[in-house]
């Protein structure tokens, strides 16, 4: 589904992916993790197609598609969600309308015909139960007024929402407590299946306990360092990254 | 006075004599008068702020000597210069030994910072009259890469019947130096007294200039100073200006930033009685980008007076990522005082963060009834509450001695403790 | 790749103003220039009583001692007042009893402003009043308005049919020396709308007047005057269009609101005049006076959705005079291209416990100019007057401007006054994450922008709410591709 070979970014001149490669294949789950500065979360930015990466080598092919071609909005039609790891207040717009002009532009990139309003409240209503996202926040504007719990979960319901390919879970642990990561955990689980896959990038294990992995990366100045089963995060979590740099150094 | 012709400007400055030094900027200056007029209130900069009591009256200069003692900050171990009814008076001033600064007479500024670095300011007539008449100033110069070893109190005393105090005060900061400079205004006995400064300063690239500029004069004097300082890149300006004094005062405060990365602050505590008028005009000029600017000004206005803050700020088209907050507080203490408040914001590039706020009632009644229900007096739980909304103001004040003194003065002058 | 400025600035560039056609009706019209000849020729034309001949002459004595204002931050050639047609009135100027008595054409050119009245009739409930050019057209809805006493026709025929409330009321808001373009408008002024509302009566639908300006070199000089007599309520609507033309068309109107005791009066604009093209040729100059007058526990809500004009000019505003009463102003201002605009209100607290709100939000794109400028005045007798103001601004290009001049003026200590504004960028971060979501950048755009005007657009009846969204989007975007 997504293949990326040796991939290079900068921004601002200075370089963040420094030969990256990565295969992720249908109802796939990959973990990255790294310590703080490795590029996790240039690695999300650069799929998801922010302006400010300057891309100065290799290439991203996504179903078939030359992902670096697409622009923001197309990647997003074509399938990529990103979950945000500080995910953007629009005030004054509401969570409601937001969505639904956003499943509109996708239904209309695949030629469909737009969600009729009864349809889309009946998803609406279901979605919201899979991250226990009070209903009310729906109405509000979007992550207007929300906790940092409640920004998360709009996150994974906007995911819900918009059923995509490859989902991206950039720090989505960030900031919650026990409750709120199981819930959130939840929601991304009853999510998976056969034809998606998801790559949660994270600093710690913890999440991992609740979306297990396929496999774990380890992300380290640009290039990802080491591969393996879960087992590797709780390794991680034990012994520190430095156990990595280490033993990167020595490969 | 002949060059100045026919109108009532020419009969403000009629007995004035033209002091000596600088006569081609005298010159230029008169011939600039030649023509104006006072402002009215029908001019916009000048809407709140009528000043025919001042300009239906006559001044004289007056070279007068008076023990200062009383105006030295505590203390402070600082270079005084004092200037009586706006005479420089040697005798008076200290200046201490072994500083890298250089302290001259104003009459000796190099007539080139006229055109190249003020050439763009715009003149009125209480700066042109005080180019054309001053009778003195320093001209500071704090050298290149060098901090100033002390600091420099340019003390103020006004005294007499109706004298008129021209002064003019020039700072260069150089590449990268850095001072505090302290600038009080006292009166003592003085009856219609004037006082007509401009404050110039230059703070070239790195540099750090500080200002406190402190107004304290009898509810008997007028106030007019004209400030304008221009920041080259990178530099830092800040200035504290606290006016609890004069009967009119007017603080025009002008500061174009010319480079980027440059941090300006300016922050004003203004504090009316009985009939005082304090007015406050402030404008930064954002010319280049990436800059930030913060002000805070703060009044509380009691009995009949009237306080007046019209700040303005300019983001100049191209002046990009530019921050500029600015906060207007005023308190109202009695049924007859009057504010008026006028922030304003020509913004001319896009990606910028500006804001103002300004905030004008009388001091929370719940909360004055909550100190009264711990026991405190009314007066004593406005004056806590007056003292705690100001505070935020004066914490903004770095130099923890000359913190002390106004602290002093504001507890002798009002009873207020902070 | 994804939104930069500059292909937003180009996608502004090319929108295109959907109301600029021209209707085909033979006018009648005066002589261009303004001089007593011509007032008394306007006078006559509408067979007005001597008291309002009187008036006129009065106001115009008055206008050519005064200078045209030059405080405002606009730049714009000054209107030639010799060029200018003071009065033009479609030939057919006989008064249509009922709806289907209106000629077709201009029943067409109602339609493209997309307020076909039979749709209105139908669908909203709405009584409508049409000023083209000079003259009313037409008013629906009267008979049943009739019934509950309410008045509502155009301004010439209150003069004939009640002009014992037309002399009672006419400036006593703005007098006709009030400003530069009230006493023109006094002097020339040729129609307009008159409403009043009986005590205590509810208007059951909105009223509604459109104002279009279709003969070239005409000035409109429209009189809107809304009386709410005590414990009424009346929600009015006033919309604006013109064709567009390449020269400068002048609009000057006075809109005077009296709300006595108890009474409400709800007044929302969108004003859709012609901007001027991409280059800042042609388009309207719009330099309107709005005032309104509360008395006791009055209330009074001005809503506007500023999107056209050349040049705009304009403070709807009240005067807090009743004690509790309550002045509100919520408006979006959005000008792009080479528009400039100064608006914002005035609100003048004199009662007890006078209260009001400011809520204003400026949209600027292209190289436009757009500030917001006012006044709160807190007079000595106002004991408790609040007020709160919060002025958002919008940069949408580097070219563009935003300005703010409020003026805070308090002479009574127990008033409690807040003033908060903000410039700011569209937010990068925000369209990224539309995009993200699949969202183009245009509809980004518009859902954005919406959201910031939607303290104001609430405050508008539903329809009108539609319309001003859709006139904001085509100001705005719409043109990308």
């Amino acid at each position: 589904m997504l293949t990326i070979k040796n991939l290079h970014a900068s921004i601002d001149g200075q370089a963040i992916l420094k030969g990256l490669n990565l295969e992720v294949k249908p109802g796939e789950v990959h973990a990255i993790m790294g310590p703080n500065g490795a590029g996790k979360s240039t690695l999300a930015s650069v799929l998801a197609g922010k302006e400010e990466y300057e891309i100065t080598g290799g290439e991203v092919d996504f179903d078939g598609k030359d992902l670096l071609e697409l622009e923001t909005e197309e990647r997003a039609k074509e399938g990529l969600f990103l979950a945000f790891q500080y995910p953007v207040e629009i005030p004054g717009v509401s969570n409601i309308n937001f969505l639904r002009t956003a499943l509109n532009e996708i239904r209309e990139y695949r030629g469909e015909e737009p969600i009729a309003a009864k349809d889309f409240m009946a998803m609406v209503r279901e979605k919201s139960k899979l991250v226990e996202l009070d209903a009310k926040l729906a109405s509000r504007s979007v992550n207007e007024g929300f906790s940092g719990g409640e920004k998360k979960r709009n996150e994974i319901f906007q995911m819900a929402m918009l059923e995509p390919k490859l989902a991206i879970l950039d720090e989505t642990d960030s900031g919650l407590d026990i409750d709120a990561l199981r819930i959130v955990a939840g929601g991304v689980n009853k999510l998976r299946n056969q034809n998606n896959a998801i790559i949660v990038i994270t600093h710690y294990q913890r999440l991992l306990d609740y979306i297990i992995p396929d496999f774990v990366h380890v992300l380290a100045d640009g290039k990802i360092v080491k591969t393996g089963p879960k087992e590797l995060a709780l390794e991680l979590e034990e012994k520190g990254y430095d156990w990595i740099n280490d033993n990167a150094q020595t490969v | 006075m002949e060059a100045v012709a026919n109108s009532k400007v020419s009969a403000f400055v009629e007995n004035w004599s033209l002091p000596a030094g600088n006569e081609t900027l005298r010159a230029e200056a008169l011939q600039a008068l030649k023509g104006m007029d006072f402002p009215t209130t029908r001019v916009e900069d000048w809407k709140y702020t009528r000043i025919t009591r001042i300009t239906n009256k006559t001044f004289h200069q007056s070279a007068m000597t008076l023990d200062v003692k009383p105006y030295i900050i505590p203390n402070l171990e600082a270079h005084v210069l004092v200037f009586v009814n706006g005479y420089f008076q040697k005798n008076l001033s200290t200046i201490l030994e072994g500083d890298v600064i250089t302290i001259a007479d104003v009459n000796d500024l190099d007539n080139s910072y006229y055109t190249n670095v003020l050439e763009d300011v715009d003149e009125n007539v209480f700066s042109l009259m005080n180019k054309a008449f001053a009778t003195a100033g320093v001209y500071l110069t704090i050298p290149k890469n060098q901090k100033a070893a002390y600091p420099i109190h340019l003390l103020h005393v006004s005294t007499g019947e109706r004298t008129v105090a021209n002064v003019r005060h020039f700072i260069q900061a150089e590449t990268g130096s850095k001072a505090e400079v302290f600038a009080t205004f006292h009166s003592e006995g003085a009856n219609d007294a004037l006082v007509n400064v401009v404050f110039e300063g230059h703070i070239q690239e790195n540099a750090k200039l500080t200002i406190n500029k402190l107004q304290s004069e009898e509810q008997s004097t007028f106030h007019i100073a004209n400030e304008i300082f221009v920041q080259d890149p990178s530099s830092n300006f800040e200035i504290n200006t606290i006016t609890i004094g004069g009967l009119l005062v007017r603080n025009g405060l002008n500061i174009l930033v010319e480079g980027e990365n440059c941090y300006t602050e300016l922050n004003g505590v203004y504090l009316g009685k009985g009939k005082q008028l304090l007015d406050n005009h402030t404008f930064v000029d954002h010319l280049f980008g990436n800059c930030t600017s913060s002000e805070t000004y703060k009044g509380v206005m009691d009995d009949q007076s009237i306080g007046v803050f019209n700040g303005k700020v300019v983001v100049r088209q191209d002046a990009q990522k530019i921050q500029a907050y600015q906060s207007n507080g005023n308190v109202l203490l009695s049924e007859q005082a009057t504010v008026n408040s006028k922030p304003e914001l020509e913004i001319y590039a896009d990606d910028v963060r500006c804001s103002h706020g300004s905030t004008t009632g009388q001091l929370d009644e719940q909360a004055v009834f909550y100190l009264r229900a711990r026991g405190l007096s009314e007066k004593k739980a406005k004056e806590l509450l007056v003292s705690a909304f100001i505070g935020e103001v004066l914490e903004k004040v770095d130099n923890a001695t000359y913190r002390a003194y106004v602290d002093e003065l504001f507890w002798q002058k009002f009873g207020w403790q902070f | 790749m994804g939104y930069t400025e500059e292909e937003l600035a180009k996608d502004l560039e090319n929108s295109e103003y959907k109301f600029g056609f021209t209707t085909n009706i033979e006018s009648d019209r005066a002589p261009n220039g303004i001089n007593e000849d011509i007032i008394r020729f306007i006078s006559a034309k509408k067979e007005e009583p001597e008291w309002l001949l009187e008036y006129r002459l009065n106001a115009y004595k008055a206008w050519r001692q005064m200078t045209e204002p030059e405080w405002a931050h606009i730049h714009y050639e000054k209107p030639q007042f010799e060029d200018i047609c003071y009065y033009a009135a479609p030939k057919q100027t006989k008064k249509y009893e009922s709806w289907d008595d209106v000629d077709p054409e201009m029943k067409e050119t109602m339609k493209k402003l997309g307020i076909s009245m039979e749709e209105q009739k139908r669908l909203t409930g709405t009584a409508v009043d049409f000023v083209m050019d000079s003259v009313s057209v037409a008013t629906s809805f009267k008979a049943k308005l009739k019934e509950l006493g309410i008045i509502f026709c155009s301004f010439s025929e209150a003069v004939q049919e009640h002009p014992e409330l037309v002399k009672k009321y006419m400036g006593s808001v703005v007098p006709s020396k009030d400003n530069f373009y009230a006493a023109l408008n006094s002097a020339v002024f040729t129609d307009g709308s008159f409403c009043y509302i009986p005590k205590g009566v509810r208007c059951p639908m909105e009223l509604s007047t459109y104002f279009r300006i279709n003969e070239g070199g005409t000035g409109q000089f429209e009189r809107t005057l809304v009386v709410a007599d005590e414990g009424s309520y009346v929600s009015y609507l006033e919309g604006c269009t013109a064709p567009m033309r390449d020269e400068n068309q002048l609009h000057a109107a006075v809109v005077e609101l009296i709300a006595l005791d108890n009474a409400e009066i709800k007044y929302s604009t969108v004003q859709n005049w012609y901007p001027g093209d991409k280059n800042g040729k042609g388009g309207v100059y719009n330099f309107v006076t709005k005032r309104g007058i509360c008395e006791k526990n009055a209330k009074i809500s001005w809503t506007q959705v500023e999107t056209g004009s050349a040049v705009t000019w304009k403070y709807p505003s009240c005067i807090l005079k009743g004690d509790n009463s309550v002045g509100e102003f919520y408006s979006v201002a959005v000008t792009n291209n080479f528009q400039q605009a100064d608006t914002g209100t005035k609100m003048i607290h004199l009662g007890k416990n006078t209260k009001s709100t400011i809520i204003s939000k400026g949209i600027s794109a292209g190289q436009s100019h757009n500030s917001y400028r006012g006044l709160v005045q807190i007079h000595a007798n106002a004991d408790n007057a609040r007020n709160f103001s919060q002025c958002d601004s919008l940069l949408m290009t580097d070219r563009s401007g935003a300005h703010t001049f409020p003026y805070i003026e308090c002479k009574n200590n127990s008033a409690k006054i807040e003033h908060e504004a903000t410039t700011s960028k569209i937010g990068e971060d925000q369209i990224f994450y539309c995009l993200q979501r699949g969202i183009s950048e245009e509809k980004a755009i518009s859902l954005i922008v919406n959201g910031y005007c939607k303290e104001v657009l609430n405050q508008l009846p539903m329809e009108f709410a539609v319309e001003a969204q859709k006139l904001l989007e085509i100001s705005l975007e719409n043109s990308v591709g």
